[in-house]
Parts: structure tokens; sequence; C-alpha cells
């Protein structure tokens, strides 16, 4: 079998936290979360429904915009995908402003459905494909969406792990922290210490993120890469090698 | 008595300083009429976009047409950051009232039903509660100890969008795109664009009836033929990605910006 890419070990961790969901939805421009969402789709006959946001064609929602957020607020919605101009080390993220608010370094697109969607899904995995202690901060400059609510506070959901080209963090609700569950093939502990801004907590091992097993490489490369292809064509040929 | 009317006549209807509402890039984007309101030198629009926005939004507000934005993001997804709105954050030269995507939603269905405000679970612990003095926190009168959010509707003056189809009578079919019922719903009055006019009435048909909106809520219905590019019509064309990489490499400066009007807006460009 060919060497194991990046980006397939990424899918593959995210397969795994997605294992057992009923209706995992995918927002825009996330290829890796939507592959492994199809991945798991196509892994089980009782796999879940997927539905990505700006697909029409993948997705099973007919009554608008509002029907995501109506979903997740019934709970009808088990795994939804985040990322974060900054993510800091008690689970905020930062999809607003760097500075001030009122005077910013640096404006971003928005908080789109996060200051909602973090409370209500009940897995939310944060994604960032740039891991440095530019992006991964202690404090974030904006809470766009807090990781952890006060007790009286309606939550159903939130972050339960982060997945970076490093590493695999696992988000600890009660203590607020990240710890570090594995470390992709090819990087190190130091090398997760190093690039990252907050602090985490870790085993004295830290396992190597295993590589996807066969049969799922397999089921990636085939038919998942060719239903990718047609979504996101410019990561399918990156990766697929599929034109 | 038809509502179709020229693009310029149906716009008539939108004028300065009003509160303009329009749907996300998905749902239907009125391009084609966006650029005859900038010809047209309209100002100090209060834009309010469910949930979000690009091109439009980026467009009307580095023309200078507007003076409030509320949105949950502006942004051109995978291909970049909206440098127009970008900037003007930065520099402090548009209001913005920064949301989350169920909060826009909640409020134009509060103003559906005429209600005076929506309720919404999460933001709680967000600092756009923070920056956003209308949004209030109650107990839930029906439980103990139970904070949540209201916000006040919004109530549009004009809803602006585009659909694939429409009849003389001004019935627009917009398919499974029910943003643009909300939107029609809760605004004051609406202006539709449409790839297609047709004969007869669409809510004679059974099966079409369901997806359109009918004729009372529209002010005035123009034909525009590719009426969203260069953004997508769903199931009927495709985002013009060059198109829009280009005018992102053209926004990043005022001077480009201005080519870009120049040459896609005004059509006075050399090109």
């Amino acid at each position: 079998m060919d060497s194991v890419k990046p980006e397939e070990v990424l899918i593959d961790v995210v397969r795994r936290l997605i294992a057992g969901a009923r209706h995992v939805a995918v927002g825009a421009n996330s290829p890796i979360p939507a592959a492994a969402a199809f991945l798991a789709e196509s892994l089980a006959p009782d796999g879940p429904d997927v539905s990505l946001q700006q697909s029409p064609e993948h997705n099973l929602w007919t009554d608008g915009g509002r029907e995501l957020f109506d979903s997740a607020g019934q709970g009808r919605i088990d795994v939804f995908f985040f990322s974060g101009a900054q993510i800091d080390g008690r689970g905020n993220i930062n999809l607003n402003v760097i500075g001030d608010y009122a005077h910013p370094k640096t404006r971003f697109p928005g908080a789109y459905g996060s200051a909602y969607l973090y409370f209500m899904v009940p897995r939310i995995i944060l994604f960032r494909t740039e891991h440095s202690r530019r992006t991964l901060v202690e404090m974030v400059d904006f809470i766009s969406a807090p990781g952890t609510s006060p007790p009286n506070v309606f939550r159903r959901g939130g972050p339960i792990a982060l997945v970076t080209p490093l590493c695999h963090f696992s988000f600890d609700k009660a203590r607020a922290r990240f710890r570090l569950q594995s470390v992709h093939p090819g990087h190190s502990v130091e090398e997760v210490l190093d690039n990252t801004g907050f602090a985490f907590d870790r085993f004295e091992d830290v396992p190597p993120t295993p590589a996807p097993p066969p049969d799922v490489l397999n089921l990636l490369r085939g038919p998942v890469a060719a239903k990718m292809a047609a979504i996101y064509p410019k990561f399918a040929g990156e990766v697929f090698n599929i034109h | 008595m038809s509502k179709i009317r020229p693009l310029d006549a149906a716009l008539a209807a939108i004028s300065d300083g009003q509160m303009l509402a329009v749907p996300a890039d998905y749902a239907g984007v009125a391009m084609e009429a966006t650029r005859a309101l900038i010809r047209r030198g309209i100002r100090q629009l209060h834009l309010v976009t469910l949930p979000a926005a690009s091109l439009q939004a980026d467009l009307l507000i580095g023309a200078g047409c507007v003076a409030t934005v509320e949105t949950s993001a502006i942004g051109f997804g995978e291909l970049g950051s909206a440098p127009r709105f970008t900037g003007a954050v930065i520099d402090g030269t548009i209001a913005l009232k920064d949301a989350t995507c169920p909060a826009i939603h909640q409020a134009l269905r509060a103003a559906e039903m005429g209600n005076p405000f929506g309720v919404l679970r999460g933001i709680i612990g967000s600092d756009l509660l923070k920056q956003r003095p209308d949004w209030k926190v109650i107990d839930n009168p029906f439980a103990t100890d139970d904070p949540i959010v209201l916000l006040p509707a919004i109530r549009p003056d004009v809803a602006l969008f585009h659909a694939p189809l429409a009849d003389r009578l001004g019935n627009v079919w917009v398919g499974r795109q029910r943003d643009l019922f909300t939107l029609a719903h809760a605004a004051i009055r609406s202006i539709a664009t449409v790839e297609r006019v047709q004969d007869g009435n669409l809510l004679d048909d059974e099966a079409m009836a369901g997806a359109t909106i009918p004729a009372f809520y529209l002010e005035a219905v123009a034909l525009a033929p590719r009426g969203a590019w260069p953004l997508r019509l769903s199931g009927h064309y495709p985002d013009d990605v060059p198109h829009l990489v280009g005018y992102l490499e053209l926004a990043a400066t005022e001077a480009g910006f201005r080519r870009y009007l120049d040459d896609h807006v005004f059509y006075r460009g050399a090109a």
C-alpha cells in the first residue's frame, strides 16, 4: 500500500471521533470533516446521515438555513465542526477579531453559527490546519463561542476534540482543558509543546496516532475520494490524485 | 395586474437609509439588482444578511452604500476574506452589528409573526453579547435559574433576492430556498429578480405552489437572466470562481476596487 498521506491520518482521526453518530452536519469549506463523514456513512450499514451545509446535493434539509439550527436545537444533530482564527486552552474559539474589538488589528468574516451550535451539538470537533502559537493561544482576543458554561446555562454539547496537522487533543469539559491524546506519525511531543500557546495535560507516554486500517483506506481512496472530487475538486486532486 | 417591471423601476421602492435584507449566496443573491443600486448611488443602507454574505455586501460596502451592517459573517469561504468589509470594520467607517446565524433567523422569524422579539439558546458567555446591548438575557419565566437570550425582531423595509421563476402576477417560485420565504414574510415589502417569467398562475399548480412566494408579498419582480452572476443560483449555475478570484485580487486595494466598479458595475472601464 502507498504511504499514508497526512490528510488521510486526519480524516481517520475524525472518522473515529464521529463513530455512532446519527446525523453529522458539516459546514462550508471543510474537506477533511466532509471526507470523514462520508467515510463513516459508507463504512457501516447504519452509518450516520451526512449533511453538507452548502451543497444541495448533499444535505437533507428542505426548510432553509434555519433547519440546521432548528434540528440542532432539538438535539437531532450529533456532530458539527468548527475552526477558529484563535482557539485557546479553555476551548474558547475566536472567529471575529484580533486585537481590541472597537479597533481591531485584523477582522475575520464573523461568528457564523458558532455562538449557538457550540452549545447545542453534543460533539463539536475543532479543526485547525495551522498548529502554531499564533493560532493555539492561552486566551483568545474575542470569545465568539465559549468552550464551557456555568452549570445553569443550558448546554447540550461543546468541544470534544481538537485535531491539527500535528496531533489530536481531547477536551476535558470538567477541567476546561485539553489533553494530548496522540501525536501523528512523523511528529513529536516536543514539536507539539513548541508550537502550542496553551498549557495542556498529557500522560507520560503519548501514543502515536494509529494509521488508518487497510479497509478504511481502500474505502477512502475509492468511493469516498470519488464523492469528494465533485465537491472539493482541489482537495481531491491534491490528496487522492483524482482530477 | 402584472408586477413585472424593468429592473430600475422594480428597484424604485428601495431608497436611501432603508433597512435592506438579503439572502446568503446559496439562496439566490440579486447581483444584477445590486449593481443597479450602486449605479444609482444608493446611500446609508442598513444591510441585514440572512445570515452571511460575500460579494454583494463587499461591493455595497466598498461603494459607500452602507451605513450599518448586521451579519453573522461576510467572507468568500475558501477563496479568502472580504477585503472592503474587512477594511471598513478596521477603519471604523461602517457600524457593525455582529451576530450569529440563528440569531438573524430568529429575529426575522419574530417579525414574520409580528412578534416584538425572538428567543434563542446559546450565546451566553460569547463576547458577541457584550457588543449587542440590544440582545437581552432574561430568566426563563417557566423554569428556575434558566437564563436565555431575547433578540429584538428585525423588520426590514425591503427584502431583495433572486429566484429561478415568476409568473406575470408576481408569484415567485423559489424551490427549496426557504430563506427567501423568511425574508419575504419578515420584510415590509420584497423585490425579486428572476431568471424567467412564465404565463399562468404558479399557485394553480399544487406541485409548485408550496415552493412559491405569493405575489402579495412582492412589490415588483424584474426579469434578470443570470441575475445572481458571478454568484451561483443553486441548481442553475455555479459560482464564477475565476471572476471572484479576480475580484479579490483587485479589491485588495481601493484603486483596484474602483477599477472593478468601473469595469463591472459602471461599465466605463477601458477594457
